[in-house]
């Protein structure tokens, strides 16, 4: 202890001289890091500042107002638009986290032929890209629908419905991979622990498995959540007419030229997907 | 007998599906109250026996049997009994109280019940004033005492127990030891209780099973195991012990006299149906020996030897002794009487005389 004490003061000259001598890898590094949030935050943040930019001119900062806001807020079609994208949202990602859960169990409990293969099929959506994914639902839909007209007479038509489906196909993978994160360190004897004292399969599952898994399952969710009010691709491939998402309206109202509302809509969206990813990763961190 | 025993295993194996024989027909009988321990080394097949009692394994022949009901493939929630788990297995999201009303609550026993019952099960292990802590705020001391308390609030019939202090400290292992074996008189309850730690058997049993290989070896009484083993891997898995091959030359009364590498006779504990002639393996504990000078009174019976290395371990010193034209033998004197008779500390190089009582031989039949 004593030695560090009496070496302290001389080191410390020497540490602050050193601070102050550019090296060319500190200024690679550092510079590459500025770029990058640059390249990745500025159009974010730009987007954020001019949808409280009191003009109608992208490019000059006029004032500050949250007229826009407003003005969204008494837009009946983006209403109607956030309100199919909630109900699709909720709907989808309750789905799409039960099935997820009882998928990861069911790989991470049971031994079955053709495990590996199933396994592989099932992360498929998440590598594969979206247009692909989009064009093999809505052709997987018209023939389906075709089929049914056909058979049974019945007429089914691409909307809510069709969007809901496709967005728990493609969701519901997310959540099986978070939760058997989760699983790959459960320790199992806890459920012997409690069949030891009584408790049948059920209440095994219903008071240690599932409370034990809920971080992960709950992290599922919300990243079920995020993907689906956030999704274009899936969504404008199978939304047929009528059914508009927030994501389609938006797209809709650039066509005919980038408003001031349109930024502060985003900027809504925008927040709402912050905040869930955030909250994901809070629980995926609680043990 | 009359009573039923608590836990009977008849003939009971175990073969797991890559074809290892873990159990290899194991019968057994535990009575009602006893300490009962499985003493073997890892992967003897003690733990596997116990989760196939408590019903996490089904034996892949045999029966089980508790308090005289064929368990056959019963699941483990419906056994009466309760396991205390090698690393704990206390429930995470739960407090200390909500992981001991576990049990209570599966069965719907009434409310107020089970806060009497909590109270008196944390009382009996000493943890009234942690109910609300959670089993990552507490000690692994305390944890396994939390795990006791789970186990022990539903009054089992049997309570089993893998390995339970494996996991703490040697201090604390040791106190953990009397007061288990004390709250197992207090409650009455009949323990299983798995082990590798021979000591631990030897402190706490009634009766003790050594498994090796998935055999049960030897069942007897502490003091039975340790001093009449039954073959040569219980006498050397249980304590120490020095092996002499032989073959019986003379039988008179008590006493054998064995010759060892067709040379050297010692004598030996006479046993039923031993015959001259016969090829033994004799096994003598190292602390059973004595050590003389040479060149006393009274050498009959005695072995001389040399001694080649001396260690001193505090309480007792262990002398290395080459026997004359044989074999080395381990002797352990307590430093209290550790005297040779002139009152010298015996060293390296000397040479002694060794002697037995012909009882503390063991013969092992080869």
């Amino acid at each position: 202890m004593s030695t560090t004490a009496t070496t302290a003061p001389r080191t410390a000259p020497l540490a602050t001289r050193r601070r102050w001598r550019l090296k060319p890898g500190w200024l690679v590094l550092n510079s590459n890091v500025l770029l990058t949030f640059l390249f990745l935050y500025a159009p974010i943040v730009i987007l954020v500042i001019f949808s409280f930019n009191a003009s109608r001119q992208q490019a000059v900062w006029v004032g500050f107002t949250v007229e826009w806001y407003e003005q969204m807020m008494r837009d009946e079609r983006v209403i109607a638009a956030a309100k199919n994208s909630l109900i699709i949202a909720l709907v989808s990602t309750a789905v799409s986290t039960v099935i997820g859960t009882l998928t990861a169990l069911a790989l991470d409990r049971f031994r079955f032929r053709a495990k590996t293969a199933f396994e592989g099929a099932m992360y498929l959506p998440i590598i594969v890209p979206e247009i692909v994914m989009a064009i093999s639902l809505l052709v997987f839909f018209n023939t389906t629908f075709n089929l049914l007209d056909r058979w049974l007479g019945l007429t089914l038509k691409f909307g809510l419905g069709t969007i809901t489906i496709a967005h728990i196909a493609f969701s519901f993978p997310f959540v099986a991979v978070v939760v058997r994160a989760r699983l790959a360190d459960f320790d199992r004897t806890l459920e012997q622990a409690a069949q030891d004292l009584g408790a049948n399969e059920w209440q095994t599952f219903r008071y240690v498995t599932l409370p034990l898994l809920m971080p992960g399952i709950l992290a599922g969710a919300l990243l079920a959540f995020t993907l689906s009010i956030d999704d274009f691709v899936i969504t404008f491939f199978n939304a047929g007419i009528g059914a508009t998402t927030l994501p389609l309206e938006i797209y809709g109202r650039i066509r005919r030229g980038i408003t001031p509302e349109v930024n502060a809509l985003s900027a809504v969206l925008l927040l709402a997907s912050i905040a869930l990813v955030l909250g994901s990763a809070l629980l995926q961190r609680r043990r | 007998m009359g009573r039923v025993a608590d836990v009977e295993l008849r003939n009971v194996s175990k073969v797991f599906d890559n074809a290892v024989v873990a159990v290899d027909g194991v019968s057994l009988e535990i009575e009602p109250g006893e300490f009962f321990s499985l003493l073997g080394p890892s992967g003897c097949g003690k733990t596997t026996t116990l989760r196939m009692i408590a019903g996490f394994e089904m034996p892949t022949s045999g029966e089980i049997y508790i308090e005289g009901r064929p368990m056959g493939e019963t699941p483990p929630f419906r056994r009466n009994v309760n396991t205390v788990f090698q690393n704990y297995a206390l429930f995470p999201h739960m407090t200390v109280a909500d992981n001991v009303a576990f049990g209570l609550r599966m069965k719907r026993v009434p409310r107020d019940e089970i806060t009497r019952r909590v109270r008196e099960a944390l009382q009996l292990v000493r943890l009234v004033g942690f109910e609300d802590r959670y089993p990552r705020q507490l000690s692994g001391g305390q944890q396994q005492r939390v795990a006791l308390a789970r186990a022990l609030i539903n009054r089992p019939r049997v309570l089993l127990l893998d390995e339970p202090l494996g996991a703490l400290d040697l201090k604390l292992r040791k106190e953990m030891q009397l007061e288990l074996k004390h709250l197992q008189m207090t409650v009455g309850i009949t323990f299983i209780y798995v082990t590798h730690d021979q000591e631990e058997a030897l402190t706490m049993s009634d009766r003790i099973a050594v498994m090796n290989a998935g055999r049960v070896l030897q069942v007897g009484t502490p003091l039975e195991i340790y001093e009449r083993p039954s073959n040569r891997f219980v006498a050397d898995f249980i304590g120490e012990s020095n092996f002499l091959d032989g073959r019986v030359v003379e039988l008179n009364g008590q006493r054998a006299t064995v010759l060892v590498d067709d040379r050297l006779p010692v004598p030996a504990r006479v046993q039923d149906g031993l015959a001259v002639g016969e090829q033994v393996t004799i096994a003598i504990r190292p602390e059973k020996i004595r050590l003389h000078p040479t060149g006393g009174e009274g050498a009959e019976g005695c072995v001389p030897g040399r001694v080649e290395e001396v260690v001193y371990i505090g309480t007792d010193t262990y002398y290395l002794v080459r026997l004359t034209d044989c074999c080395t033998i381990r002797v352990r004197v307590q430093n209290s009487q550790n005297r040779l008779d002139s009152g010298e500390m015996v060293g390296e190089g000397t040479e002694v005389l060794l002697s037995w009582l012909p009882e503390t031989a063991m013969v092992l039949k080869a």
